[in-house]
């Protein structure tokens, strides 16, 4: 069955979107990510405009991440007041993010860094989480605990705080530093940041990994919000009628999501999102690498 | 009444002799786009009209465009540079019409000459008006060609060599399928009558191509009031959430 979207000006078929917003929504919920690193290339894919793809996937993570980060806090596992300190890194980060996006767009060639900060961002994130994971995992069925409180130079930093849901006593410099770079990376990503933020709260800050994935949820909603309403006012595009298919799919899949993250192993979660990060890398790697089959590409004005 | 029955005949005698003109009806003279809308096929027919006995010599031949709105582009190219592939180039055209069909009653080259081909932007190629490339572009050409080459593969672009029937050089039709993908805007319509290649007789006419019911309602919240528009989106996203995580919930605790 066709639709076809008012803003997006093109006829979609109702299925493949609902199943799409239905199967990014189960990652959503399973790992924590918005899903926007996933959503948007294959938005482009189906024809849907980038600027409309970027804009309205922002708004489908807004529900998404609601529906999983509610199915977290039953569990208790949201950090509100580490979630605050992030979020308030993020939006100033998100602020400059979009000034020096526009700054970039003047230059020209915006796609390419775009598309160079997704395969350098994704490969090293993917890289490092996979090898860290797959060394736990080895650890984890050899049965020797590791040492979960490490000291490092975090731990000397002045203005320490108690997050009492994440177990730690940290200053809250780094957190505020982590919330700053996801935002500027996101903003010229044009996605909410989760794939960046879940491993720097489990490496950077220590924090356990069940509470992470509340936590970074908790976090993405806002910023997702603050991009969507950016986009509609300054850009007209977002679109209502494609937002509606893809979020009905998310909110139920985030919730089967949030459901088969807590049976999962932690070490078996990050795992699977480690794989997940390399294969979208690798997708979007290939297609800087070999040559296009039509070299020559349309962009409206 | 009777002053203009009086004008119609004065107008029908005032017919140069030997004049052909178009008589035209459409299937229909307007698109709606509603949420289901999945292309439109529009059946054109007409009559030619004279006043003298059809003149000796080639047959007469019927060239139909159909056009979308004028959009200005931008056409990149990518070339390999430090191992990956890269826009380097870009020739920005001043107007190319989202959608153009062409129809013609026989093979190109016959029904129409490449002057007035240029004289009345009736082929794809000169219905795209670009004014000039770049300095360091030598092959502005190749820019063109790949915007029709793309866009006709979108079925954008329709090229219907000999898809109109003529019959006794007096009456002819054709249709013209239109995708899903539509811009919204008044879509002009010419119709050519041509003898050895010149055009003898054009008519012109439009069909309004429009989003109505819900699309109309939402494209013109989101340009009229987009804060508005942007806060109905949230809202939605939210309550979407809400809802969806309350009834797994509830699902569970049964």
């Amino acid at each position: 069955m066709q639709i076809y979207l008012p803003i997006a000006e093109v006829s979609v078929n109702f299925l493949l979107i609902l199943g799409l917003g239905g199967m990014v929504g189960v990652l959503s919920g399973m790992f924590g990510v918005g899903g926007g690193f996933l959503l948007t290339p294959l938005l482009f894919f189906i024809g849907i405009p980038p600027a409309v793809a970027v804009a309205t996937g922002a708004n489908q993570i807004v529900a998404s991440s609601i529906s999983a980060v509610l199915a977290h806090f039953k569990r208790r596992a949201v950090d509100l007041k580490m979630g605050g300190v992030l979020l308030a890194g993020g939006l100033v980060g998100a602020s400059l993010g979009v000034a020096l996006f526009n700054f970039l767009k003047k230059l020209g060639q915006v796609d390419l860094l775009v598309s160079l900060f997704y395969v350098v961002f994704l490969g090293v994130i993917g890289g490092l989480m996979m090898i860290e994971s797959i060394r736990a995992l080895r650890r984890s069925k050899s049965g020797v605990r590791p040492k979960r409180k490490k000291h490092n130079w975090i731990h000397g930093l002045p203005l320490k705080v108690r997050f009492r849901t994440s177990g730690l006593y940290i200053s809250v410099i780094p957190p505020l530093m982590v919330g700053f770079l996801v935002g500027v990376l996101a903003a010229i990503m044009g996605v909410g940041g989760g794939f960046i933020m879940v491993p720097a709260m489990i490496y950077l800050l220590g924090m356990p990994t069940k509470v992470v994935v509340g936590t970074s949820l908790f976090q993405i909603i806002f910023v997702a919000a603050f991009t969507t309403m950016l986009h509609a006012a300054t850009n007209y595009t977002v679109d209502i009628l494609l937002a509606v298919l893809l979020l009905v799919g998310g909110v139920i899949g985030a919730q089967f999501g949030a459901g088969l993250g807590a049976r999962l192993k932690a070490e078996q979660l990050r795992v699977l999102l480690a794989g997940l990060v390399l294969l979208v890398c690798a997708k979007l790697a290939l297609e800087l690498l070999l040559e296009p089959a039509e070299v020559f590409s349309i962009a409206g004005m | 009444m009777r002053a203009v029955c009086l004008a119609l005949l004065w107008l029908l005698f005032a017919l140069p002799l030997g004049a052909e003109e178009v008589v035209l009806g459409l299937s229909q003279d307007q698109v709606s786009i509603s949420t289901d809308f999945d292309g439109s096929e529009i059946l054109i027919f007409g009559a030619i009209k004279r006043e003298s006995p059809i003149p000796e010599g080639a047959p007469l031949e019927v060239v139909i465009t159909l056009a979308g709105p004028l959009q200005p582009l931008t056409v990149w190219r990518k070339e390999r540079r430090f191992g990956i592939w890269v826009n380097t180039q870009a020739v920005e055209v001043d107007a190319a019409p989202s959608f153009y069909a062409v129809a013609t009653s026989g093979p190109w080259n016959d029904v129409i000459t490449q002057v007035e081909d240029l004289r009345h932007h009736v082929s794809i190629e000169r219905a795209i008006r670009s004014v000039g490339a770049p300095m360091q572009v030598q092959d502005s050409q190749a820019f063109s060609a790949a915007v029709v080459r793309i866009r006709e593969n979108q079925d954008k672009y329709q090229m219907l060599e000999g898809a109109v029937e003529m019959s006794e050089s007096t009456l002819f039709n054709t249709s013209v399928t239109m995708p899903a993908n539509l811009v919204e805007g008044r879509y002009p319509m010419r119709i050519f009558l041509t003898r050895d290649g010149s055009v003898v007789s054009s008519f012109e006419t439009k069909i309004d191509v429009r989003k109505v019911g819900l699309e109309r309602w939402l494209y013109e919240l989101s340009r009229g009031n987009p804060l508005a528009y942007g806060l109905l989106s949230l809202a939605i996203a939210i309550g979407a959430g809400w809802i969806a995580s309350t009834a797994f919930r509830l699902l569970r605790e049964r």
